[in-house]
C-alpha cells in the first residue's frame, strides 16, 4: 500500500469486498487500498468513476450507500459522503462540476452538493427515472446528460438541467415474429462520440444503437451476439466498434457500422463484470467473476497481451471509466509493450492461431 | 538369404537367427555372442547391405523373427544395464545420488496462478464470508434435498436412496413434472439448504453443476449407520476448488460422529473428483482396516454459477471451456 505507488497503477478494480485494486501492468502487480483497513463487504464496490480535476480521484460507490473519495497520488480514502436514497446498490456515479450524481437500483437518481461536511442536507435534485435501474452513464461530451436504462426500463435520456422529463426516451422495438412484445434489459449503456448515438447491451443479448437525432425513437442498429445475457459493454478506440461480454465470459467484438461480429477474444471463464479499452491503444482490460484480470490486444494481432491475478480473490469487479494515469505512463507501457513485442513474435504460431478466429466472421467463441 | 529361405520356419528358428544375427550385425565376420550358439550349423554367411534395417525384409515371417531377435537382445542389455546400475549404487552406500523420479502427469502439472496460499488473507476473508460461512460458522445445519430428473429409471432411483444413507439429513422427493425453479423457492421456505439434482446424466446441487461420468453401486450387502461420517477432501488447491471443496464439505453436518467410524471422501484428482464411503477400523496403531459402503461415483466440474441454479440468466463463476481450457494436458484447474 505503499502511497507512493498509488500513482503508478495503470487499472484500478473495485472487488465485492470492498478492496480497491490498483494495478501495474508494467510490474505485474497489484496494491490493495481498503478504506477502514479490513475488508467488508458491505462496502463491496459497485461502481467507479473519475472524479474531478483529471485523474486523481476516484469515487467509489459502495453497497451501503456510501460514496468514497481515493485519491490517486496519496494512494489513501479521503473522505466519504453518505448518499442515501433509494433500495439496492448503486448503478452509476458521475461528477459534473463539484456536484456528485448518483442512481440506484429502484431508479432514484440524485444530484448531491459540494462533497464536504452538509452530509446531512438532501440532495439538489432528485429524479425518478422508474425502477430496476441496471446502468447510468454519463455523456462525456455534455456532462450534465446522463443516461439510463434497466430491466423492463427503456433507455431514456436526461438533462440534469433542464426538465423534469427525459429529453429523450426509447420506444421498444416491434412485436416479433410470434406477435409477443419483445422483453425489455439495458445491461450497460455507452455514448458514441462525435455523435448524439447512445449503444447499449441488453440480457437479451441484443446490441442496439439509438440516434436521438433522428425521428425514430426505436433503435437504429440491432445485432446479436450468443445465447446468454451481456453484461458489460466498452468502446473501441476509433468508435466504430464496441466490445461486450456475456455471462459466459465470451467476450466479442461488434462493428457498429453494420452490426457486423468481427471477433472474439478468448479467456474468461466467469461472467465479465467489467470492461475498458484504452482511449488510444488497442487495449482492452477485463475482469469478472472468475476472479483475474486480463488486458487483451484487440487487433495486430487479437490475442492476450497479459493476465494478472491481483490477489487471490479479486471477485466481481470494475474498472473505472479511464484505466489510463497520464500519458507519460502510457508512454512508460508502451516502451514496455514495444519491448514485449519481439517476445509476441516470437510466438508466431500462437498468434497465427488467433488470428484465424478473428477471421471467421459469424463464429461465436464456444 | 537364400540359405535362410531354404529351412523350414520351425525346427530351423535357431539357426536361422543366429545366422542372421552373426550376418547382419558385421559385414566382416566377426563373432559376437550369438556365435556360441551358432557352432550348430556352419553356413555361408549372406551379407546384407549397409544401412539395412529389418524393417526392409520383405517376407513377414522372417521379418518378425529378426525383430523378436532384436528385441532380446535389447531386454537382455537393459537388464545388464539395470544390474550395472544396482551394483554401482551397491557399491557407493550412501554416496549413491538419488534415484531420478519418474515423470508422471500429476508431477508435470502447469503451476496454476489461482493455487491458494493458505496465509494470503484475502482468501480466508472471502471465505470467511461467501455463502458456505453461516455453515461453517456453525449456525446451520444442512437439510439436502434430493431429486431427480422426470421419470427416473430404477438406477438412478437406487442411487437416490443410497445417497441418502451416505449423507444424513437428506429426503429424497420424487420429481414428477415440477420445474427446478419452482422447487427452488419452495425448498427454502421449508429450510432446505442443498438441492442435489440427479440426472440420468447430470448431477446439479445448489450452485454447481457437475457430471458424474461413472457410478458404481456397491452391491456388498452393507448399510451405512446413521452415524454422522467425517469427511476428507483432497487436493482441492486451486481458488476454485477451494470453492467447490467447501460446497461439498457443507453438505454434511458439522460434528463428525467418530464412533460411528465412517469417513466420506472427496478426492480430486486432474479435475476428477471421486466420492467414496468407507467405514474404518484401527487394527493397531499403524494397520488400519477399511470396508466401503455406500455408492461410488465420479465427478467433473462443469461450471460454477453464482446465486441458485438460472441456467439460462445466470451468472456464472466458471464455465468449463473445453476448447480452451483443454488444450493443455497438464493444466487442470481444480
Amino acid at each position: 500500500m505503499a502511497a507512493a505507488g498509488a500513482r503508478w497503477n495503470h487499472v484500478w478494480i473495485g472487488t465485492e469486498t470492498g478492496i480497491l485494486k490498483g494495478v501495474n501492468l508494467q510490474r505485474k502487480q497489484a496494491a490493495n487500498f481498503t478504506a477502514a483497513g479490513q475488508p467488508r463487504r458491505e462496502e463491496a464496490v459497485s461502481t467507479l468513476c473519475w472524479g474531478a480535476g483529471g485523474e486523481t480521484q476516484i469515487l467509489v460507490g459502495c453497497a451501503d450507500w456510501t460514496v468514497r473519495h481515493f485519491s490517486t497520488e496519496e494512494g489513501r480514502f479521503q473522505g466519504q459522503r453518505h448518499c442515501p436514497g433509494g433500495e439496492g446498490t448503486f448503478r452509476g456515479l458521475a461528477q459534473v462540476d463539484g456536484t456528485l450524481i448518483t442512481c440506484v437500483d429502484s431508479g432514484i437518481l440524485r444530484v448531491w452538493g459540494d462533497n464536504d461536511k452538509e452530509t446531512s442536507s438532501g440532495p439538489l435534485l432528485e429524479l425518478r427515472v422508474g425502477p430496476g435501474v441496471c446502468r447510468m452513464r454519463q455523456d462525456p461530451v455534455h456532462p450534465h446528460v446522463v443516461a439510463t436504462g434497466g430491466k423492463e426500463n427503456a433507455l431514456k435520456v436526461w438533462d440534469l438541467q433542464g426538465s423534469e422529463e427525459p429529453v429523450f426516451r426509447a420506444k421498444n422495438v416491434r412485436n416479433d415474429w410470434l406477435d409477443l412484445r419483445v422483453p425489455i434489459w439495458d445491461q450497460d449503456i455507452q455514448f458514441l462520440p462525435e455523435s448524439q448515438k447512445l449503444v447499449t447491451c441488453t440480457g437479451y443479448h441484443q446490441v442496439r444503437v439509438y440516434d436521438p437525432a433522428s425521428p425514430q425513437r426505436r433503435p437504429v442498429l440491432e445485432a446479436t451476439y450468443g445465447e446468454y445475457p451481456l453484461t458489460a459493454m466498452t468502446l473501441t478506440p476509433g468508435g466504430n466498434s464496441v466490445i461486450v461480454g456475456n455471462t459466459h465470459g465470451q467476450l466479442a467484438e461488434i462493428d457498429l457500422r453494420q452490426g457486423r461480429l468481427l471477433g472474439c477474444l478468448k479467456g474468461l471463464a466467469g461472467s465479465v463484470r467489467g470492461l475498458q479499452c484504452h482511449p488510444s491503444k488497442p487495449l482492452l482490460a477485463s475482469c469478472g467473476l472468475d476472479r483475474i484480470l486480463r488486458v487483451h490486444r484487440i487487433r495486430n494481432p487479437r490475442g492476450l497481451e497479459h493476465k494478472d491475478e491481483p490477489q487471490e480473490p479479486q471477485d466481481p469487479s470494475k474498472v473505472p471509466l479511464e484505466d489510463t494515469e497520464a500519458d507519460e505512463l502510457w508512454a512508460s507501457l508502451e516502451a514496455a509493450a514495444k519491448r514485449k513485442l519481439p517476445d509476441l513474435e516470437r510466438t508466431p504460431g500462437a498468434l497465427q492461431t488467433r488470428k484465424r478466429n478473428k477471421k471467421r466472421p459469424g463464429s461465436t467463441s464456444p | 538369404m537364400e540359405e535362410a529361405g531354404d529351412k523350414s520356419g520351425g525346427s530351423r528358428k535357431k539357426g536361422l537367427k543366429r545366422k542372421a544375427a552373426t550376418e547382419e550385425l558385421q559385414e566382416a565376420a566377426v563373432v559376437e555372442d550369438g556365435a556360441t550358439e551358432s557352432g550348430v550349423q556352419p553356413r555361408k554367411v549372406a551379407a546384407f547391405p549397409p544401412g539395412f534395417s529389418t524393417s526392409e525384409i520383405k517376407n513377414k515371417q522372417r521379418r518378425h523373427l529378426m525383430f523378436t531377435r532384436w528385441k532380446q537382445q535389447q531386454r537382455k542389455e537393459k537388464l545388464a544395464a539395470k544390474k550395472k546400475l544396482k551394483k554401482e549404487r551397491e557399491a557407493l552406500g550412501d554416496k549413491a545420488p538419488p534415484k531420478p523420479i519418474p515423470k508422471t502427469i500429476d508431477n508435470q502439472r502447469v503451476y496454476d496462478e489461482t493455487t491458494v496460499d493458505p496465509n494470503d488473507e484475502e482468501v480466508a476473508y472471502d471465505e470467511a464470508t461467501d455463502e458456505f460461512a453461516s455453515y461453517f460458522n456453525r449456525q446451520t445445519s444442512p437439510k439436502i434435498l434430493i431429486t431427480t430428473s422426470d421419470r427416473p429409471h430404477g438406477r438412478t432411483v437406487r442411487l437416490c436412496e443410497q445417497l441418502s444413507t451416505v449423507i444424513p439429513n437428506s429426503h429424497v422427493y420424487y420429481r414428477r413434472g415440477l420445474a427446478l425453479k419452482k422447487i427452488i423457492p419452495q425448498c427454502i421456505a421449508r429450510d432446505f439448504t442443498d438441492l442435489i439434482v440427479i440426472n440420468e446424466d447430470r448431477k446439479t446441487p445448489k450452485i454447481l453443476l457437475a457430471v458424474p461420468h461413472e457410478v458404481e453401486f456397491v452391491r456388498r450387502g452393507k448399510d451405512p449407520t446413521e452415524h454422522i461420517p467425517e469427511i476428507i477432501l483432497n487436493n482441492f488447491t486451486t481458488r476454485l476448488g477451494h470453492s467447490i471443496g467447501r460446497m461439498f464439505a457443507s453438505l454434511f453436518p458439522h460434528n463428525p460422529q467418530f464412533i460411528g467410524r465412517q469417513v466420506a471422501t472427496f478426492h480430486n484428482q486432474r479435475d476428477y473428483i471421486f466420492f467414496r464411503f468407507h467405514r474404518y477400523i484401527f487394527k493397531s496403531e499403524k494397520k488400519v482396516g477399511i470396508q466401503e459402503l455406500g455408492p461410488r461415483f465420479t465427478l467433473k466440474l462443469r461450471s460454477l454459477q453464482k446465486g441458485t441454479f438460472d441456467s439460462k440468466y445466470g451468472e456464472y463463476e466458471w464455465v468449463h471451456k473445453p476448447r480452451e481450457m483443454d488444450t493443455s494436458r497438464r493444466k487442470f484447474h481444480l
